[in-house]
């Protein structure tokens, strides 16, 4: 199995970082154009997230192969403020005409699977998976 | 998706072939297969680029980078298009529900109009939204008749939930004997424990004594009621410094009385009758003063339905209130 990489998320410019090794990786794993830019988006989003809501954490991204299925990992990592109503923020939002943000939700019709943990003053760690060939 | 890929590119080959409208027609039907298919956008590009790669196999990498791209914002546009959807689909459970709900408030606040002798009593309460934030409750007995007009300040669901409530505080009082400033005290506190602050209603009450024929009348912060006086023939304002319901507890009401002669006539209404934001200056009251007098020979229930008809007309069927008029003729 491959190693995991991992970005610090400290400033701006390291979700930029976390976007090259996710498409890097996508690629290398064989994932098309489209599925990769669907992936960069997801990275994209979680460390956005990290950014503006816990200010410092971590994107690991890794390979997976189980039974014959290949596919990428994401878990974002933070010690932030952790998130009040987890399944509130996967729902779809009413939004202000003008925010054109893609959000959770988004990340969660971009991948095959999401799993969020977060504890109110601990942090939020938010595992996300996609399948090649498949949705 | 291969077999779509290749027939993608057979209308777009033919089309730069020979540019034809019927190759356009072609193409905007094959789109609806895509969209059927639940493609992306995203997808949808990619199909293109890839058709274009195909057809033209010199086609500069610069022109590929630029598909890329594109590729790469759209994901963002086809994000937002599925949020879209997934919100047209909650909107519309959120509408069966209202549905549901209008039902159920109109079965909960049922209004039979009463027949008491000597009365002629007519109603028209038309919601602006399902739910309706006015409610007309009528009471009758051997000797007494009473009516509440009533209006929740705000619409919809939260109007509707308070209005249930109020009707049942209605209930409870029971006797169409009750004195009109008795019924608001008791009412006002009810609603002054119970619903939040920012909720209040008001109600105009009357009960008139069938022997004497006296109209005993209280208000609560309620767009005062119209009396014409036949006598007289003149039309007087039904109107108290009432407090609206639900603001403050203990609150004493003061109540009046009239003596009805044959041929007057009330008309009870809340302010979605007369409260028009396109047109401030507009003397709504004296329009309806005048309407009614022309009208006067009709049934207590016809004047409603023209004041509403006219009313409507009026305002280019653009009413923004609930509207809830009832007219009462000795
Ligand atoms: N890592 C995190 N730590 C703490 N709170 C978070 C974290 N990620 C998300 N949240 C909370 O969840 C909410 C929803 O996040 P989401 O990314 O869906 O939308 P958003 O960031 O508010 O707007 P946008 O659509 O621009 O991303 C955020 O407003 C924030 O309160
Ligand atoms: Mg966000």
């Amino acid at each position: 199995m491959d190693s995991k990489s991992t970005v610090e998320i400290i400033t701006e410019l390291d979700i930029v970082a976390a976007r090259r090794l996710g498409r890097d990786k996508a690629r290398e794993i064989g994932f098309n154009k489209v599925d990769q830019a669907r992936i960069t988006t997801a990275i994209s989003e979680l460390a956005k997230n990290i950014f503006l809501y816990a200010h410092v954490g971590k994107i690991v991204i890794e390979k997976i192969e189980v039974n014959e299925k290949t596919g990428i990992g994401i878990t974002a990592i933070d010690r932030g403020p952790g998130i009040q109503e987890v399944r509130k923020v996967l729902e779809d939002r009413y939004r202000t005409p003008d925010s054109v943000g893609a959000g959770l939700p988004a990340v969660k019709r971009l991948v095959d699977s999401i799993n969020i943990q977060s504890k109110i003053g601990l942090g939020t760690k938010i595992k996300v998976v996609k399948w090649l060939n498949q949705g | 998706m291969n077999k779509l890929k290749a027939q993608y590119k057979r209308i777009l080959s033919d089309y730069i072939q020979s540019q034809n409208e019927s190759n356009l027609y072609i193409g905007q039907n094959f789109i609806k297969q895509l969209i059927q298919k639940n493609l992306t956008p995203e997808d949808v590009i990619d199909i293109h680029k890839q058709a274009i790669e195909e057809i033209y196999n010199d086609l500069p990498e610069s022109m590929l980078h630029a598909y890329d791209f594109l590729i790469e914002v759209m994901v963002h546009f086809g994000l937002m298009f599925k949020e879209h959807q997934s919100l047209l689909i909650k909107q519309e459970e959120i509408r069966i529900e209202m549905d549901v709900a209008a039902k159920i408030q109109n079965l909960l606040l049922e209004t039979t109009i009463p027949n008491p002798k000597d009365l002629d009593i007519g109603m028209v309460s038309v919601p602006i939204r399902k739910l309706n934030g006015d409610y007309v409750h009528f009471m009758h007995n051997q000797n007494y008749f009473s009516v509440a007009v009533t209006d929740v300040v705000g619409k919809g669901v939260p109007a509707a939930l308070c209005m249930s409530m109020v009707k049942y505080g209605l209930d409870t009082l029971e006797y169409a004997r009750s004195n009109p400033s008795y019924v608001l005290e008791v009412l006002n506190n009810i609603i002054e424990k119970s619903v939040d602050d920012s909720m209040f209603v008001s109600l105009f009450y009357g009960r008139f004594d069938l022997e004497n024929n006296i109209f005993t009348w209280s208000s609560a912060g309620h767009e005062p009621a119209l009396y014409y006086n036949s006598t007289e023939q003149t039309f007087y304002d039904l109107e108290t410094k009432g407090l609206l319901l639900g603001i403050l507890q203990e609150v004493k009401y003061n109540q009046h009385d009239i003596k009805l002669n044959d041929n007057d006539f009330l008309i009870l209404m809340t302010d979605g009758v007369t409260d028009f934001r396109e047109m401030e200056e507009f003397d709504s009251r004296g329009y309806i003063k005048d309407l009614a007098l022309s009208i006067s020979h009709l049934t207590a229930q016809e004047m409603c339905e023209v004041i509403y008809e006219k009313l409507q007309e009026l305002l280019n069927f653009n009413i923004e209130d609930d509207f809830t008029i009832v007219v009462i003729k000795k």
